[in-house]
């Protein structure tokens, strides 16, 4: 096994996907939520080698649980990891002074390396020209120039990689330890080698200064992020729409087809009712989810995320974030789901832990479907001022619950159970870089195999258990019940109704909220189940029921329940797939079994408030 | 020649690092802006700072653009190295004493 190490920044990524190219996988470390990103790559002899992609870490003294298995797997030391045979260590030719000090240290360890100096066009592009001969006699090991995202100097590369693990090579039991020397010690030698082996240099404006000179404006800086923001919120919901749709239509053929080909029964139902619309839940997410990482890809390949955290810190900084967290944030206000996996760009652990917690906060696109019925069952669409109408208001209104519970929660959160030292923001702005689409596309397509296989195998799981929940026991065949009633579902309604009573939730609202914790929307479809007459196989996306629906629920609840109603799914966990996701992220049922704790504890409150408040008011 | 600490140095006057307390910097983040190549007697520019109460503040150091929160830039003693720039903090300082 070969390990790819470097500084962040240094086209690390890039370089391992022109060796590996799609031959990838993604898997975890032991224990710590650290990606394990390997990949296949052939010698020139045809000999297969595997190559390890580790976390970028600026030094050997681990700041991050990143950096500590970079650190622990060169030294032989991490769980369930070889001691690597050789590394490549990835440089970037425009910044010399600073990779190099990372470059000594790891030289320092004694395993056999070659440097790849990368991104040598950005540095010529720069007006730097550098002499990899001289910089391999000063630093005594090989030197390949590269440019990973343009392949080139790929195939050198390879070939002293396949010098370095050939048969003839050391072998080395064993890593060193660590030298220990002073930072900036090394770091003076760093600059004195950069030096010599830079022949050339002359000042050529950076490119990357004059987008800075707009990108972080002080006015047009957030006009800018506004706007890039504001284009992938279109993208996601106008894109999204038509496949999120097709998806939607080819689970009902589905559904229709083994209907019609399957003998009625427990097997059948199962099938449609359970897998295929399990299934279903999980992959109507995909195209959103697809499209929200796109965007993120592109902006944290061409550089432009650092640039949104800079600008985004000081808000953030007042409820005890940092920048860094601004993107996931706002990425859930599409789907929690990719917004928790964006978190892995934070490097502080308690920052990270509190903004999955307070992700699902974020108004997802989700609970629109749930919010349009209600509102507009239940507020009038009148206007209460010059081109404001009162329903928009109240959406207005929801959406801006979440940020603010968001807001205090993290508060709150960062004084207990996140409890530390504030995050600090102190980030190197990389330079800004045309992103390569095949790294995109890589990247969506490891990000869309994380999410089928991880969060889907659950989502599909817990789908079937609701399904069972739902469908056990029968009610006797001579019996006039509704099947759902005489449920284990219906039963823990019954039971649940009580604890629901004060906040005013009945008990078939408590039924409708069972299902919805599969995905929210749902509860629009249990409601129609619920309250239709008759009782069996409405199609609930039938746009007449949904006009109904608003019309019976208007007769069965009071105001006060609606706008409990409402609150309640602002603040509620109602959503299989986030706990999910959150279990797989922070490797264990600890945080999300707290996250779904204390969502359940502010949305019954939040509820509560509402309902006897409104109904003090006489609502 | 005039010292300041680096959170009140204006923006785009090159300046040289004279000192760094490490001492009231948290050990995490001491290493970290040492590791980001921040040691005395190297040059140092503000480039930017952000739009809402002007932090963080970027900074060049080397070949290398750094973001950092004013809170840390005050742990850093620097000497701006034009006339021109020690002129302008001159002035400005004269100015805010004679308020």
């Amino acid at each position: 096994m070969v390990a790819l190490v470097g500084n962040p920044n240094a086209g690390k990524s890039a370089l391992f996907n022109a060796l590996t190219g799609a031959r990838q996988k993604v898997g975890n470390y032991p224990g710590v939520t650290v990606e394990r990103k390997s990949g296949r790559m052939s010698l020139a002899d045809g000999r297969p080698l595997e190559i390890v992609d580790l976390p970028g870490t600026y030094s050997l003294e681990p700041g991050s649980p990143d950096e500590a298995v970079t650190r622990d797997v060169i030294l032989g030391r991490q769980e369930g990891e070889r001691l690597p045979s050789a590394m490549v260590i990835v440089v970037d030719a425009t910044n010399l002074d600073n990779h190099l000090r990372f470059a000594l240290q790891l030289i320092a360890l004694g395993l056999p390396v070659v440097i790849a100096l990368n991104m040598v066009d950005l540095a010529r592009r720069d007006g730097l020209i550098i002499d990899p001969d001289r910089l391999s006699a000063e630093l005594g090991v090989p030197v390949i120039p590269t440019v990973a995202v343009r392949k080139q100097g790929i195939d050198d590369l390879k070939e002293r990689i396949g010098l370095l693990v050939g048969d003839g090579a050391q072998r080395i039991s064993a890593g060193r330890a660590i030298v220990h020397e002073d930072i900036v010690v090394v770091q003076r030698r760093a600059r004195a080698i950069a030096l010599a082996a830079t022949t050339e240099e002359h000042g050529a404006r950076q490119w990357s200064h004059r987008i800075d000179a707009i990108a972080l404006h002080p006015v047009l800086g957030p006009i800018l992020l506004a706007g890039l923001m504001f284009l992938m919120f279109q993208g996601v919901f106008a894109w999204a729409q038509a496949p999120m749709d097709a998806i939607g239509a080819l689970m009902a053929d589905t559904q229709a087809w083994v209907t019609a080909h399957m003998a009625d029964g427990v097997l059948r139902s199962l099938i449609t009712d359970g897998l295929i619309a399990g299934v279903g839940a999980v992959i109507t997410f995909l195209p959103q989810i697809l499209i929200l990482f796109f965007f993120i890809l592109l902006l944290e390949a061409s550089g432009y995320m650092v640039r949104a955290a800079f600008i985004m810190d000081r808000l953030m900084a007042r409820v005890g974030l940092s920048g860094r967290a601004f993107i996931p944030l706002l990425s859930s206000f599409a789907c929690a789901v990719p917004g928790i996996m964006a978190t892995r760009t934070i490097d502080d652990p308690k920052d990270r832990l509190t903004t999955i917690l307070i992700a699902p906060l974020m108004t997802c696109s989700a609970r629109l479907p749930v919010y349009a019925v209600i509102i507009a069952a239940f507020i009038p669409a009148k206007t209460v001022g010059p081109g404001i109408g009162l329903q928009g208001l109240v959406l207005f209104a929801l959406y801006m619950m979440g940020i603010v519970g968001a807001m205090v929660a993290a508060l709150v959160l960062r004084r207990t159970v996140t409890k530390g030292q504030s995050p600090g923001f102190m980030m190197e702005m990389p330079k800004y870089q045309l992103p390569s689409w095949r790294d995109v596309a890589l990247g969506l397509w490891t990000r869309a195999l994380i999410f089928l296989k991880r969060a889907g195998t659950i989502i599909a799981f817990t789908t079937v258990v609701l399904w069972a929940l739902l469908s056990f026991p029968k009610p006797p065949a001579d019996s006039k019940a509704n099947p759902v009633d005489y449920s284990i579902a219906g039963r823990i309604a019954d039971g649940l109704a009580p604890a629901f009573k004060p906040i005013g939730f009945d008990r078939d609202i408590v039924l409708a909220l069972i299902p919805a914790m599969a995905a929210r929307e749902v509860a629009v479809s249990a409601l129609a189940t619920t309250y239709s007459l008759q009782a069996k196989g409405t199609a609930a996306d039938d746009p007449a029921l949904d006009r109904n629906l608003a019309q019976r629920l208007h007769g069965h609840w009071s105001l006060a329940t609606a706008l409990a109603f409402l609150v309640w799914f602002v603040f509620a966990p109602q959503c299989i797939s986030t706990i999910a996701v959150t279990r797989r992220e922070t490797n264990g049922w600890r945080w999300p079994g707290f996250m779904v704790g204390y969502l359940f504890v502010l949305a019954y409150l939040a509820a509560g408030i509402t309902f006897w408040a409104s109904s003090a008011l006489g609502l | 020649m005039i010292r300041l600490r680096l959170d009140s140095l204006p923006m785009r006057r090159p300046a040289r690092i004279v000192a760094i307390d490490w001492e009231a910097l948290r050990p995490a983040e001491a290493r970290r802006l040492r590791e980001l190549g921040f040691d005395e007697h190297v040059t140092i520019e503000l480039v930017h700072q952000g739009p809402f109460g002007r932090d963080p503040i970027a900074a060049r150091v080397g070949r290398m653009t750094i973001a950092i929160r004013r809170a840390v830039a005050a742990a850093i003693t620097i000497e701006p190295l034009t006339a021109q720039g020690a002129a302008h903090v001159h002035t400005r300082h004269a100015a805010i004493a004679a308020e």
